[in-house]
């Protein structure tokens, strides 16, 4: 008997490993064996399914039975049930936030519900370390119908009427990038994979190239033909160790086959493709700078023009594209330019993947039409903030983005209304942030990562980043200045207009876009010395009402500088001397007694927090 | 594994269309075998196998096998369900190897259902 009844399908992805795959696949693998189930049983293990905060994460097939969390110990009864029984087991579903019901059914979940999978087509579906698997989901199809049925100008013009545009943060549209090396004469040129994923908390690419190496291989192989490039290089940061090992056993797998290296599948077209590792600087991620890393040299962006179609690597014609930009190529040119189109806007087409984490229900990666509104994507997909709060934020481009403010909220997500905002779509980070968090902090989070990631080429860049982070380090730390608002706003300007590299030209939009929207923040950080969200330790004032305290003795219990007496039932009181700022009490207090006083507030706090309130409130109106 | 041509990359899908009728939906009959504690304990163990073995013979990739709970009959044991797509289900009780082997026959492969073993044609659909 070698009939398989039914696939589970284990993610292997970085995250799901770390939080427990190898353990519960032997588990697994032990029980239904044990159980007698391992011939019609199949294990079978993914890449990741950008689920990865609730992981180990399992889909059952044919049932669609998507897990979570899944832990050894659950194994016995799991298998006793679901895969002998047929009966599902609830423990391990997802379940919507407040109403704990489970929903079985991956399709049912609303994460995956809304998405729209084109990039992520094979994820989860697929062991990415088998090419046939790959070639079972129509893989490698569009490389054969390419080099076969297809010259150069005709892939070109597929690519450029699909109005896809390059993912890994400008937006340029590929095909007229390919166009351009098309055209230029050369007996060398390159074609090269961008896989070094810089921006902070982003892993889209990381995933792809996890769960569905193959996808980028083959966009590359076309685009090669398309531009007449016979060599490649995937540019990976070393700290994606198993991306790189996936990538690596493709590659060999694929050359192996003849669908990489010399004749593939005998049309007499060669490529052959190498990775590189990438040591994981930020600016090794422009186009410039990773061309001079591959050269083996220091990675520094420099000058364009030549840009990189006429002189890239080695000086050599070469086309650099985005891990998710090449992984959409083969449907493409399977399907057509209209069918890429029938999803997005006319100026950007098709669909996005965000890495959506921060205050909201349920984070992972989300693969959505471009053009849907911000707020589906936090209130439908993510399912709304987290614990109830208020959204405050959405930080869309990492240091290169900014962010956006509940009034923008129906923004929808294309290249040129998020520009239109001051933030930038950019690689697909998604931060949603709640009323816990200090906006001026956040752009401070942001430059202290670009000052120390300014490779130090261009003064304006090398420079003015750290005077930008001075600044914003004073202003939390209550040593703002009247005028500082205006010079980082001058100053931001400069570094944009006069930098070297894209790093530069778009550090400063996080302080813009935070002044922009949320001025009234850094005025009340420089003029009252009060961090309204708390977080500034210097900017702050930790204060129990006494008419809200009903004594119940958290604070008390949670405050690690014992700053906080009391008897029980009775009002509690912060010996300000001691309190140290840390906001746990605010955090343990489930009767909202304990309120943020500007720094060093004595005496009855009331009208201040009234006037607060009502500015809070009028702030919310204007807004709808 | 040799070089390819354009011609295998299709035969590479069809050897695995099997999995990925699975994975991606499709298929044309679906067989639920009912494993509670009564079914396993009257022999459903034995009629799953017969019908996998069955299906592995027949050399087949449009058939799923699920399991399921206890169907609330359990003095009829072993039972399981034939659902033909767009065809009303049909319940099958009191089964065994043998008659097992010929629903897949009769009615799974030349689309008549075996009467003399159903219990009930058309109750609720499960796909
Ligand atoms: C500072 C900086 C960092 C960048 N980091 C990345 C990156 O990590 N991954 C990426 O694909 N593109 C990155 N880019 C964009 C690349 O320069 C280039 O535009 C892109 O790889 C081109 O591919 P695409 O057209 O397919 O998007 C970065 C740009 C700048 C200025
Ligand atoms: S690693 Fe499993 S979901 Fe990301």
């Amino acid at each position: 008997m070698d009939k398989v009844r039914a696939n589970l399908m284990l993610c292997a992805g970085t995250g799901c490993v770390a939080s427990g795959t190898p353990k519960v696949k032997e588990a697994l693998l032990e029980e239904l064996k044990k159980r007698g189930l391992d011939e019609e049983i199949k294990l079978v293990l993914t890449g990741c399914n950008g689920y990865c905060a609730e992981g180990p994460v399992m889909a059952v097939y044919p049932d669609q039975v998507f897990y979570q969390k899944v832990t050894v110990e659950d194994i016995p009864i799991l298998v006793e049930e679901h895969f002998l029984k047929g009966r599902p087991y609830q423990k391990l579903m997802f379940k919507e936030p407040e109403k704990k019901t489970a929903i079985p059914r991956m399709g049912d979940i609303p994460f995956f519900k809304h998405q729209v999978l084109r990039v992520l087509r094979n994820k989860g579906l697929i062991d990415p370390e088998k090419i046939e698997e790959y070639i079972s989901r129509d893989g490698y199809q569009a490389m054969a119908k390419a080099l076969t049925e297809m010259t150069s100008e005709d892939i070109v013009k597929v690519v450029k009427d699909s109005g896809l545009r390059g993912r890994g943060g400008a937006g340029f549209p590929t095909g007229l990038k390919w166009d351009f090396a098309s055209k230029v004469k050369s007996d060398i040129k390159y074609m090269l994979c961008n896989g070094d994923e810089g921006d902070p908390g982003a892993f889209m690419d990381r995933s792809v190239m996890e769960a569905d190496p193959h996808s980028v291989i083959e966009g590359m192989v076309i685009g090669a033909k398309a531009i007449g490039a016979h060599h490649g290089y995937i540019y990976v940061r070393a700290e994606y160790p198993l991306a790189v090992k996936r990538l690596q056993l493709a590659i060999d797998q694929a050359t192996e086959s003849g669908l990489l290296g010399g004749n593939i599948l005998g049309t007499g077209f060669d490529f052959h493709l190498e990775i590189y590792l990438g040591a994981g600087a930020f600016v090794c991620g422009e186009e410039t700078a990773l061309m001079r890393s591959l050269e083996g040299k220091r990675g520094m962006p420099r000058p364009r023009p030549p840009f990189p179609a006429h002189k890239g690597l080695w000086d050599k014609p070469s086309v650099l594209n985005n891990v998710e930009t090449l992984a959409q190529i083969a449907p493409i040119i399977m399907n057509g330019s209209e069918w890429y189109r029938s999803l997005g806007t006319e100026k950007s087409a098709g669909t996005k993947v965000f890495a959506l984490t921060g205050a909201v229900n349920n984070v992972g990666l989300v693969e959505v039409p471009m053009g849907i509104p911000l707020r589906t994507i936090i209130y439908d997909i993510g399912g709304g903030i987290r614990k109830g709060r208020k959204f405050k934020a959405v930080q869309l481009g990492g240091p290169s983005g900014g962010c956006i403010p509940e009034s923008h909220l129906n923004t929808p997500v294309t290249y040129e209304d998020i520009v239109a905002t001051g933030a930038i779509v950019g690689s697909g980070g998604m931060v949603v942030m709640d009323d816990n968090t200090c906006m001026v902090g956040t752009a401070k989070f942001f430059l202290e990562f670009t000052a120390d990631e300014s490779c130090g080429k261009c003064t304006p860049c090398r420079v003015g980043t750290k005077i930008l982070l001075d600044m914003l380090t004073d202003i939390t730390e209550g040593k703002g200045k009247e005028s500082d608002i205006e010079t980082l706003l001058d100053l931001g300007r400069d570094i944009i207009s006069t930098s070297l590299c894209g790093l530069g030209q778009t550090a400063p939009n996080p302080v813009l876009t935070t002044i922009k929207y949320f001025r009234d923040e850094y005025e009340s950080h420089i003029r009252d010395k009060w961090c309204k969200a708390g977080v500034c330790r210097n900017l702050t004032t930790f204060w129990i009402d006494e008419k809200l305290c009903k004594g119940c003795g958290a604070c008390l219990r949670a405050c690690p500088s014992k700053a906080i007496i009391g008897e029980k039932k009775q009002p509690h009181k912060i010996i300000q001397e001691v309190c140290v700022h840390c906001r746990t009490c605010y955090e343990a207090c489930k009767f909202k007694s304990i309120k943020i006083l500007p720094a060093g507030f004595e005496g009855d706090p009331s009208e201040l927090l009234e006037a607060a309130a009502a500015a809070g409130e009028g702030k919310k109106g204007d807004s709808k | 594994m040799p070089r390819l041509t354009i011609d295998d990359l299709k035969k590479i899908k069809e050897k695995h269309r099997s999995d990925f009728t699975l994975r991606e939906g499709g298929y044309r009959a679906k067989v639920t075998v009912h494993m509670g504690t009564c079914g396993i304990a009257a022999g459903a163990r034995a009629v799953m196998t017969a019908l996998m073995d069955e299906i592995t013979k027949a050399n087949i990739t449009d058939v799923i096998v699920t399991t399921s709970g206890c169907a609330g009959l359990c003095a009829k044991e072993p039972l399981a369900t034939v659902e033909i797509m767009n065809h009303p289900p049909v319940k099958y009780c009191d089964l065994n190897d043998e008659k097992m082997r010929e629903i897949f026959r009769e009615h799974i492969m030349a689309g008549n259902p075996v009467e003399k073993y159903a219990l009930v044609a058309g109750c609720e659909s499960t796909y």
